[in-house]
């Protein structure tokens, strides 16, 4: 228990103090909501495709998916702090201690988290510049962000463990967050889709991240519910509801931790 | 009779390290083959061999990095596969390789490092200051360790190793690359704590002179111990007047091409 204090420490203090990647890291989102949301909002008026869902707003749509990205690509990238721990050496100095491996690496996924939810964090100050009023209620969707940002470290640890070279990991993650990204509903829903697309996008757990957190938002906003539904992921022909996603994320976050820090207290140096 | 054989044996100095047919094999080498040796309380012990002899596998099994493929080994009387934290506990390393945090500072690195290990915060409070102050690196206390020299950081994870008083301190090639300032300034400091403080010394060096001042001497070559003793004791059973001589008779003058599909060395070069 020690180990997983004193290490999810250090991560939070490296973060911290390295100002730049905290600044670098809200860019990203920014030029999503602002140039990709302006635009998308703008070709979505010219095609009319306003129908049914009223005077909806793109950028609404497209936030709480930028803030699963950030969530997604933060907790996956914090993953690399096990691989240069390891090329620089200090993972040896904290595997020759008396403390449980296990706790070691639970600390690693807790340290990537807390990380990520404070990067989501930053991002609600960023909304009022796309025009979306920040709003107390928000405050919900915290512990959320946290439980989606355990679940996406742990697999980030997951495929870390086993990683020897920074650029190794760099080369898998290319390959790992980017459909992950693609597939998740971050920037478009998931309805329509031709079959292998709709399958592989049930099979990635970051789509259920992001319905949680489209869903959760869109309440919060005060939206009517038919616009929720309408954006809803539906399993096996089933509108997944909040709670649902809650508990697949739950799961699959926990077998994942699980194995992850199996893993990690395994390796040989 | 027993009982008293059992107290007869405590009186005799201890063995602090006990290494029984170690071995550790991989898919096409074999990098320890078979080891025996032993290692009393508080002596200094150099363990040499020329690259790839298998010095490191072997201090990365008795430091439970490695799990061996056979044999046994036991530090202070804990043995390594079976009982990792008491073993972890007993020892203090510094390895081959620098593996301090860059982006910590000389102090948060010794910290990190005794919350590691279960220091009481007031003991942490004395100890820390004490040892920045025995290695010279106290008015770098609060820098971020990557603007450190390589003399300076060698320094610290020596401190760093020392902190939570263990019974034994494993250096894994400590002064390599270091200016012969850096060097003797480490041995003096490393001989201080052996003689005020009962430390056991386990190290591995390729700079002989080193060697001359320990107690007892491996050299190990292919796996395979290939001398045992004292420096003294070596010079005469070879007919040498220095260790380097001792070194060069016993292994040879031939260069080792370390082949670099070699397991050990893969795992040195993408494991840190």
């Amino acid at each position: 228990m020690r180990a997983l204090l004193i290490i999810w420490y250090r991560d939070l203090l490296r973060f911290l103090r390295n100002r730049l990647r905290i600044v670098s890291s809200l860019l990203q989102p920014l030029f999503w909501l602002l140039l990709f949301g302006t635009g998308i909002s703008g070709s979505l008026r010219f095609s009319g495709g306003q129908g049914t869902l009223g005077n909806f707003n793109y950028t609404e749509f497209l936030f709480p998916g930028v803030l699963g990205m950030t969530v997604l690509f933060t907790s996956l990238f914090s993953a690399i702090s096990v691989v240069r721990d390891r090329e620089f050496g200090f993972l040896k100095a904290i595997l020759v201690a008396p403390v449980s491996r296990v706790y070691l690496g639970l600390g690693k996924i807790l340290g990537g988290a807390t990380v990520s939810t404070i990067q989501g964090f930053l991002i609600l100050v960023l909304l009022p510049l796309v025009g979306v009023k920040l709003r107390l209620n928000f405050i919900i969707l915290f512990p959320l962000v946290f439980l989606v940002a355990v679940m996406i470290s742990a697999l980030g640890l997951l495929i870390s463990a086993q990683i020897k070279t920074t650029e190794g990991f760099q080369m898998i993650m290319q390959f790992i967050t980017f459909p992950m990204f693609m597939l998740s509903g971050a920037l478009f829903p998931l309805t329509n889709l031709p079959l292998w697309m709709d399958i592989l996008s049930k099979i990635n757990p970051a789509t259920y991240g992001i319905d949680l957190l489209r869903q959760t938002t869109f309440r919060l906003l005060g939206l009517p519910d038919a616009v929720r539904q309408a954006f809803a992921i539906t399993l096996f022909g089933k509108p997944v509801s909040i709670m649902t996603d809650i508990l697949i994320i739950f799961v699959f976050g926990t077998i994942v931790t699980i194995i992850a820090a199996k893993i990690f207290a395994r390796q040989e140096k | 009779m027993n009982y008293t054989e059992t107290v007869f044996c405590i009186n005799e100095k201890m063995n602090i390290i006990e290494v029984k047919n170690l071995t550790k094999k991989y898919a096409h080498l074999t990098a320890v083959n078979s080891v025996n040796f032993n290692v009393q309380d508080g002596e200094m012990f150099a363990f040499l061999g020329p690259n790839g002899a298998g010095k490191t596998t072997t201090i990365k099994i008795l430091t439970t990095l490695l799990s061996p493929t056979s044999g046994t080994a036991t530090i202070n009387g804990f043995d390594v596969c079976q009982q990792t934290d008491e073993v972890r506990g007993s020892f203090g390393i510094v390895f081959q390789d620098p593996s301090l945090d860059d982006k910590l500072t000389a102090e948060e690195n010794l910290r990190f490092q005794g919350w590691l290990y279960n220091i009481p915060a007031k003991e942490l409070k004395e100890r820390i200051p004490m040892l920045l102050e025995m290695f010279e690196l106290k008015d770098r206390a609060k820098d971020l360790v990557e603007q450190f020299s390589g003399g300076m950081k060698r320094r610290l994870e020596v401190a760093r190793g020392l902190l939570h008083k263990p019974k034994i301190l494993f250096l894994d090639e400590p002064t390599i690359g270091l200016d012969p300032q850096t060097r003797n300034k480490i041995w003096e400091y490393l001989r201080g704590l052996k003689q005020k403080e009962h430390l056991t010394i386990f190290y591995t060096t390729h700079y002989m002179d080193e060697a001359e001042f320990a107690d007892k001497v491996i050299i190990i070559d292919h796996g395979k111990i290939i001398a045992n003793g004292t420096p003294a004791e070596l010079k005469t059973q070879t007919n040498q007047t220095t260790l380097n001589d001792v070194f060069l008779f016993l292994t040879g003058k031939d260069i080792r091409e370390v082949n670099i599909s070699t397991p050990e060395k893969m795992k040195g070069s993408f494991g840190h």
